[in-house]
């Protein structure tokens, strides 16, 4: 086979539970070198127990997660950084009493290449300009936006082979959510990979290459974005976790 | 002696006794930090520094190098304790893990008495340390082991200002005492900062256990109970879980201490500790989260 047909991430039937709820049943999905994939569906569907699969914080009970062709699932955390998944996790989760800087500081931890990790901030700044004029302010200081913004700057601090996103419009004001939108499509043209996870649907499709729907903890629909923008199958899909 | 000098001279005893809590209550805060554990066994640490001292000393290594020994006899100390009683029950629930803590307690000072038994020995200070200044005249009179107290304190703290703002690890060691989750997702690993957080805090544990038995001029198993509730109330104080704030807690405790006995009537004053508890009540009744509250519940 190809190298290029070799996805970088696959993952085959994963199934995660917490306690006697099945919160994934069997999800498969592919995310190619240079893609961007959106994960989109109701709440409790089960897209940020996905994300949180990949990135170590919950373990799988069956199935497979395999990155750049190592099998990662159930692996620690801190591992599947140091292998290049970064994980912006929802609700941002940044460090409010430390600096934007030393936030940024921290999501560069895993590297080794220490010379070069001054030039990515610079070149940080060029995607997000407001984090250098905050630089010295608490994290816990910033607005919604803002801290959006330092969310996934902490995460590509760790030069991501696979970025991973978790709902980047929560929380953030109407005029900057097209802000981030911006940034994200500025990374898209620089060939980053991400996986998506997004309540605005038009917004992830807009972005998106491909798009998995999951529905309660399985995959209902997939396909690319612009066929699941014209099918009013994600609409049902959506209306069918709400019954 | 004018009032005066005796102002300053309870100022000089305040901050002398608060440097000792605050050396204390600044490693419980770090071990809450990252473990969510009141480690009741931080003051038994401080005995271990003390007795590894005296012990080294009466083998004939000099006092210096021996206090030394003692600071990282206590370091040692927290590492196992960690790596052999807390690890295997640091997914348990909260209960588990303080009743793992009391244990931890009681083993090490029934430990320490089978070996040492509980009678008090004597700490074998410098002759130097117990020398005293005078100024005006003898109104104002601060022992060398106050000025060491005191000293010793600062420079350590300045040395913890300087880990935890400007280094990595201190900066992960903040990060996971926030929010452990995304300290994970950044890459820190958590289990090493556990570590260096017992290692560091016991060290600090030790040094205090060695400026306390030499305050008190004598060791014993169970001498590390008092500091440890004093230090427990200064973290408290200032906020539990917060290392500023458990360094503010030590000097605040301290300076009440010390002035309830300089400045109310003996009759009084003999109530110390019950005073500084009604305080300690009245004060939490006002402001449950301490002096600089954490921006976040704390569950003990």
């Amino acid at each position: 086979m190809p190298e290029a047909a070799i996805p970088l991430l696959h993952i085959d039937s994963l199934e995660v539970r917490f306690g006697a709820v099945r919160a994934l049943k069997g999800v498969s999905m592919d995310v190619r070198q240079g893609e961007v994939v959106a994960l989109v569906g109701a709440n409790g569907a089960g897209k940020s127990t996905t994300l949180r699969t990949i990135s170590g914080l919950s373990r799988p009970r069956s199935g497979s997660i395999t990155f750049a062709g190592a099998s990662i699932g159930g692996r620690p955390p801190p591992q599947i950084v140091r292998l290049g998944i970064a994980h912006s996790p929802e609700g941002r989760r940044l460090f409010g009493a430390l600096t934007v800087a030393e936030n940024l500081r921290l999501g560069a931890c895993t590297r080794t290449d220490r010379a070069k990790i001054a030039a990515d901030t610079e070149r940080l700044f060029a995607l997000f300009p407001i984090l250098k004029q905050r630089w010295r302010q608490l994290a816990g200081t910033l607005s919604g936006g803002e801290q959006q913004q330092l969310a996934l700057a902490r995460a590509l601090m760790a030069k991501p082979r696979l970025l991973l996103l978790d709902e980047p419009s929560l929380g953030v004001a109407p005029l900057l959510v097209r802000q981030i939108f911006d940034a994200l499509g500025e990374l898209k043209r620089q060939g980053v990979t991400m996986l998506l996870v997004e309540q605005n649907i038009k917004l992830a499709l807009e972005l998106a290459d491909r798009a998995y729907v999951l529905r309660t903890g399985s995959v209902a629909l997939s396909g690319s974005s612009a066929e699941l923008r014209d099918s009013d199958r994600v609409a049902q899909a959506y209306l069918g976790a709400a019954e | 002696m004018s009032g005066f000098e005796y102002i300053v001279q309870q100022i000089v005893n305040a901050v002398s006794l608060g440097s000792l809590y605050a050396l204390v209550a600044v490693g419980l805060s770090i071990v809450f930090g990252v473990l969510r554990l009141t480690n009741f066994a931080h003051g038994d640490v401080m005995m271990v520094g003390a007795f590894t001292t005296v012990l080294l000393n009466a083998l004939g290594l000099p006092f210096v190098p021996a206090m030394a020994a003692g600071v990282v006899g206590a370091a040692l100390a927290g590492f196992l304790i960690e790596r052999i009683a807390y690890r295997p029950v640091r997914d348990a629930p909260d209960v588990t893990r303080l009743l793992t803590s009391l244990a931890v307690t009681y083993i090490l000072e029934n430990l320490g008495i089978l070996l040492f038994t509980s009678s008090p020995r004597n700490f074998p200070l410098p002759a130097i340390l117990n020398e005293s200044w005078q100024l005006s005249g003898g109104a104002i009179t601060f022992t060398n082991i106050n000025l060491l107290t005191i000293a010793l304190t600062f420079v350590s703290l300045l040395l913890l200002g300087w880990f935890i703002t400007r280094t990595t690890t201190g900066l992960g060691m903040r990060a996971a005492a926030e929010d452990m989750p995304a300290a994970q997702l950044v890459g820190l690993d958590v289990n090493r900062l556990i570590i260096v957080a017992f290692l560091v805090a016991s060290a600090y544990a030790g040094i205090a256990g060695v400026l306390w038995a030499a305050q008190a001029g004598v060791v014993q198993p169970q001498m590390g109970f008092t500091p440890l509730l004093k230090a427990f109330v200064a973290a408290i104080i200032g906020g539990f879980g917060s290392i500023a704030g458990a360094l503010l807690g030590g000097y605040v405790l301290g300076a009440l201490e010390i002035f309830i006995v300089a400045f109310l009537p003996s009759s009084v004053s003999s109530y110390r500790d019950a005073i500084v508890f009604s305080i300690l009540i009245a004060f939490l009744l006002v402001r449950p989260g301490g002096l600089l509250k954490p921006n976040r519940e704390i569950k003990l």
